[in-house]
């Protein structure tokens, strides 16, 4: 097949919200439909109706080729009625990568976009210890190159001002960064961001769009930490399925800012999924949590 | 039909849940389909009058309609005089299984008072539960901060008592495989998918356990309850399958206690 460019991807993205997926009114895509049981077709745990983008995923295997690793997720995400997935970073994970370490990991993930038939959409993942190498990898990668955001990790808390060359090319090139954030009681890694962090790059980079993945992981703390800086969206994947997440996230942030991801393969689809279905907001929150505002955000 | 081994009344102590009310929790159960719940109080973590705490939870469960929720009762084997709690739970409240919390109760495994419960209630036909976590360690209030049940003394438990039926609630994710494997091969303990996680979970699962060990579980309203719904449907599971998990299994562990 040929070869994915971004522009393709995103004009994919807008045509699709001009045809009203974003109100849930368009066909779902071909599925291999699930063997469920009644009680997953009932009104409280009906995924058809709904547009879903998941907005966080990883490649999970060293030794399995990148393009088999995506068929199978994406086997699996069709009986979740999952229309589009964002992967990022490769195999092994590495806490504070090598430049060249980065580059491999993503060679692995275009693979694995290319061989998805555009339901992948792809973030670059860097490492912003090495700023110029970063912003090479990322006019490789996103630039010049299929992929449509920027995944950021464990490497160096985010409130570090080597980001900030980063963030300003993110803006330029209508990139998302998305920002692993966890605030543990048990202590986090040397380099790992909290929320607070996010919101501190964020205030200092208005420009650009941020995603506080996990939501701050303690996301009581976490949503309220990005409250007051209106460029970070909450990202409410790879916890346990609490109930009350999204409840809060919606109240304190507004549905425009909280999207769905699953962080799979670790993660089920079904126990991220169930905080946004399973959550008392209304119906259009839901649709943009799980499609819309993601959409809007890669569509600009 | 389905039967939830895993849902608790009353109040979380650190946040209010959305379907922490009964009528809300009756509710969602019934709009997700489920039949039966296996139900305990979140009074029986931090509480000490137990007594009260299962007095309530027994009341609370005959409000509702058609038994959808089934008394499980908080044993605390540290606590004064707590054989006659079992008594009470078994011949007072006819509830048909205990519910334990050695995290919160501050006891470890090797407690002699453990051991005894166990032998207690296999004698007098009661299904054991024991939550093996009850909120992610990583996120727990600095002031609460409780860990994971230890269960590396619990296969020879299990095996000192031959008519022991033990049910593991949230303890997938947390048991490592060759424990999971050890317990599972006793025929006697049965895990829940409350906290099991990764694409398809549940068919991974059953590659590992024998089908037999596996129940549907929900660790509602703390966790949403269409997570452990929707994990049925992310594998890709026979209609067989799905019936041994939602309900013949835990059917079948009430009906072997009563033989």
């Amino acid at each position: 097949m040929g070869k994915i460019t971004r522009r393709a991807l995103l004009s994919g993205a807008a045509q699709a919200a001009a045809a009203g997926t974003l109100l849930g009114h368009a066909p779902a895509r071909a599925t291999a439909r699930a063997v469920a049981p009644a009680a997953a077709g009932t009104p409280a745990c009906d995924l058809d109706r709904y547009v879903i983008w998941d907005a966080h995923g990883h490649l999970y295997s060293a030794d399995t080729p990148p393009a088999e690793q995506m068929a199978s997720l994406l086997r699996a995400a069709d009986r979740m009625h999952i229309e589009r997935v964002v992967v990022f970073m490769g195999y092994p994970w590495v806490y504070d990568p090598e430049p060249d370490e980065v580059r491999r990991q993503n060679d692995q993930v275009l693979e694995a976009i290319e061989s998805s038939d555009g339901r992948a959409l792809g973030f670059v993942y860097l490492n912003p210890k090495h700023t110029q190498e970063s912003l090479d990898e990322l006019d490789r990668c996103v630039r010049d190159g299929p992929m449509v955001g920027i995944k950021l990790w464990v490497s160096i808390r985010c409130h570090d001002p080597c980001l900030d060359p980063i963030a300003v090319r993110a803006a330029e090139l209508n990139a998302p960064i998305l920002q692993h954030t966890w605030s543990k009681i048990t202590g986090n890694l040397p380099g790992e961001s909290m929320a607070e962090d996010v919101a501190a790059l964020a205030a200092r980079n208005p420009a650009t769009t941020f995603i506080a993945a996990h939501a701050g992981g303690d996301w009581e703390t976490g949503i309220r930490a990005i409250r007051g800086t209106p460029n970070v969206t909450a990202e409410i994947c790879g916890g346990d399925p609490t109930a009350g997440i999204v409840e809060m996230a919606v109240r304190e942030l507004g549905a425009q800012r909280v999207i769905y991801g699953s962080d799979f393969r670790g993660r089920s689809f079904a126990s991220q999924l169930a905080k946004v279905v399973g959550a008392d907001i209304p119906e259009e929150s839901k649709r943009l949590i799980l499609a819309g505002n993601l959409q809007r955000m890669l569509a600009r | 039909m389905i039967i939830d081994v895993n849902v608790y009344l009353s109040r979380w102590p650190l946040r209010r849940l959305p379907c922490d009310e009964l009528p809300k929790l009756v509710e969602r159960l019934q709009a997700c389909g489920v039949t039966r719940a296996w139900t305990a109080s979140f009074d029986g973590l931090l509480h000490k009058d137990v007594g009260g705490v299962n007095e309530r939870l027994a009341a609370e469960c005959r409000q509702v309609p058609a038994g959808l929720l089934q008394p499980f009762g908080t044993v605390n084997p540290t606590l004064p005089d707590w054989r006659e709690e079992l008594r009470r739970c078994h011949e007072v409240h006819r509830m048909p299984g205990i519910r334990l919390q050695p995290n919160y109760h501050g006891y470890t495994l090797d407690h002699p008072g453990f051991a005894e419960l166990l032998q207690l209630a296999a004698a007098r036909g009661l299904i054991v539960q024991l939550a093996v976590r009850m909120e992610d360690p990583r996120m727990q209030h600095p002031l609460l901060r409780v860990p994971d049940v230890d269960t590396t003394l619990l296969p020879d438990l299990v095996t000192a008592v031959p008519d022991l039926q033990l049910v593991l609630l949230n303890a997938l994710q947390i048991l490592p495989g060759d424990r999971l494997s050890a317990l599972a091969r006793t025929g006697r303990v049965y895990f829940e998918i409350a906290t099991l996680e990764g694409v398809a979970g549940i068919a991974s699962l059953v590659t590992r356990v024998p089908l037999e060990c596996v129940l549907f579980g929900s660790y509602s309203p703390f966790f949403i309850l269409e997570s452990a719904v929707l994990k049925l449907r992310e594998s890709e599971l026979s209609p067989a399958q799905l019936d041994a998990i939602t309900f013949e299994n835990a059917r079948r562990i009430g009906t072997q206690l009563r033989q």
